[in-house]
């Protein structure tokens, strides 16, 4: 009898292990993600007087301009943060992981420390140094070769600019960290073999170094492209709600403007399920990509 | 000696580089820090600058971060604080159990739940912006530490992190403390969650500092100004009718005073911690 009720209660001991993430997953992922779906058919005055409209908000979404800006902002959020957040980090991975190199532990804390600010400090001090006046940070350093006052956070280019500038300064030594990490699990015996065949550094880094961090690089990217779809502090920060010709405006903005400000619950809840099928199709063609990676490699 | 020679270049030309980018990156602070001191005239008529000037520079700012509309910093101060020491002590309890349930157990439904966490840490947690706060405001947790802390407190991260750690932990220890007698739980709190104390360090710092650095959330369950966590605090004080810019840079210098001394202490936890839910992931 005694044993019995000892493999019971090893049975039940992994579900009451798991029961956190079951109850929160149920409570505030699952019911608000049904609720989502279903407030997205719905115009929603008030929590309590709504009613079904069918696809209404889903025609609205297509038929907004503003949801296209924000994507296509997304997008070439991603694009650029990939472009310099992917061969810089690696670079410097590369040759801090280098023998001889005085002070590592120093350097790697240096890059590390701007991530641990909040990006609404980031935020702040990025706008100031962004001014449109003359004394703005930028523009004084322009001036120094004879161009500017530039409205930085007015146009499109620019304001771009200065999103990607934060993200840069914020993920630089993360993402190095990474690849740190990659490159201190490549065998020196690899580097050592190709100083026999007469490699250079260059093409050490570019046969040797780049195919082994291909995993990494492929998490990176991932994470990177995930916090461009959820971007929004940095925005917020920068211009409200509301940016001129939408150059700040994101998904998120969306949500939240469509919520918050307009008080059109509905619609904020389409714009959550359509960003909720972006991510998921990303993500499939993704892990589609890294299949094919893995197969070539 | 030629190879001595061109590696001692080699070396020097990566450090200038690495010296040039480790400059760039603590311009930031440096304006930061000296704009702190200086009066919010000052920084208006000549913006953002490096110019030190020690007669125009004073500790005005800080001071006012104690007199600006009775202090209110320091309840944005207190708010963040309250909030991110119980969400890091509730997110490290309650994933480190589900990482280890999913790992050490085998049972019906574990690839299933598995699963739903992998799906978890993909979908960005905005989607759910107004249906959470819906529920939120319904269960009348509006303007409350539990509307802003309870929907966080199970990440799916910390638990994937959690569940990595714990595969490379071996199920012996529990085997054989079953035959001596050990309840399942005794097992977890007594034997693995000493043996899991780097995956905590890590988790710790890194639970700590989203928690602290959190915006949009507290932002929008923290409606009254006392009610202000430090970042939505911070923002507040930029709006035009406010006249608060004082608080400005003191306030952001002072609010990266705490998570910076958490980093410095435990550093070496935070980036191996960092480290290993990147690589194995």
């Amino acid at each position: 009898m005694q044993s019995k009720r000892k493999i019971d209660w090893q049975k039940i001991a992994p579900y009451l292990f798991v029961s956190p993430f079951i109850i929160s997953f149920l409570v505030f992922s699952l019911y608000p993600f049904i609720n989502a779906i279903i407030m997205s058919f719905q115009q929603v005055n008030g929590f309590n007087d709504a009613k079904f409209i069918g696809f209404a908000n889903y025609k609205q979404m297509f038929n907004d301009g503003d949801f296209y800006a924000a994507l296509w902002n997304v997008v070439r959020y991603g694009f650029w943060t990939i472009l310099i957040l992917i061969p810089l980090p690696m670079l410097l991975a590369y040759l801090m992981n280098q023998k001889g190199i005085p002070f590592k532990g120093f350097f790697r804390s240096v890059y590390f420390v701007p991530v641990l600010t909040s990006s609404v400090v980031a935020g702040l001090i990025f706008k100031y140094a962004f001014s449109s006046e003359k004394t703005g940070v930028f523009n004084v350093w322009l001036s120094h070769i004879g161009v500017g006052p530039v409205d930085w956070l007015n146009s499109s280019g620019t304001a771009m600019f200065a999103l990607v500038v934060i993200a840069v300064w914020r993920w630089l030594g993360v993402n190095m960290i990474y690849f740190l990490s990659g490159l201190q699990g490549i065998s020196p015996e690899l580097y050592e073999s190709a100083d026999m065949d007469g490699a250079n550094g260059f093409q050490k880094f570019w046969y040797v170094t780049i195919p082994l961090l291909k995993p990494i690089t492929i998490y990176v990217l991932t994470i990177s492209i995930m916090a461009g779809f959820s971007l929004f502090n940095e925005t917020y920060v920068y211009w409200g709600a509301q940016s001129p010709n939408n150059v700040g405006t994101t998904l998120v903005t969306l949500i939240y403007k469509a919520a918050f400000t307009n008080g059109n619950f509905g619609y904020s809840c389409t714009l959550g399920v359509a960003l909720f099928v972006i991510v998921v199709v990303v993500n499939a063609i993704q892990t589609r990509a890294m299949g094919l990676f893995s197969d070539e490699g | 000696m030629g190879q001595k020679a061109s590696s001692r270049l080699r070396i020097t030309l990566s450090l200038i580089l690495m010296i040039f980018l480790a400059v760039l990156v603590m311009i930031p602070f440096y304006f930061m820090i000296v704009s702190s001191f200086k009066s919010v005239a000052d920084i208006f008529s000549n913006g953002l600058n490096v110019d030190i000037n020690f007669s125009k520079m004073s500790l005005h700012s800080y001071e006012t971060l104690w007199t600006n509309r009775n202090g209110i910093y320091w309840s944005w101060f207190k708010n963040s604080l309250i909030i991110t020491v119980l969400e890091t002590v509730l997110v490290l309890l309650f994933t480190s159990m589900v990482g280890y349930g999913l790992a050490l157990y085998d049972f019906k439904g574990k690839t299933t739940i598995f699963a739903v966490v992998l799906i978890m840490m993909m979908v960005p947690s905005s989607i759910l912006l107004l249906p959470l706060y819906k529920e939120v405001s319904q269960l009348g947790l509006m303007n409350t530490y539990a509307g802003v802390i309870l929907p966080a407190i199970v990440p799916a991260s910390s638990i994937f992190f959690f569940r990595q750690f714990c595969m490379g932990l071996s199920k012996e220890f529990a085997e054989s403390a079953r035959i001596d007698g050990a309840g399942e739980f005794r097992i977890f709190w007594q034997i693995y969650v000493p043996l899991m104390r780097p995956a905590f360090g890590a988790m710790t710092i890194l639970t700590t500092m989203n928690a602290w650095n959190d915006f949009l959330w507290p932002m929008i369950v923290m409606k009254s100004d006392t009610n202000f966590v430090l970042p939505a605090g911070l923002m507040s004080a930029m709006t035009p009718y406010g006249n608060n810019y004082d608080l400005l840079f003191a306030g952001s210098v002072m609010s990266i005073i705490p998570i910076l001394v958490v980093f410095v202490l435990n550093q070496n936890q935070f980036i191996e911690g960092l480290t290993v839910g990147g690589v194995k992931g």
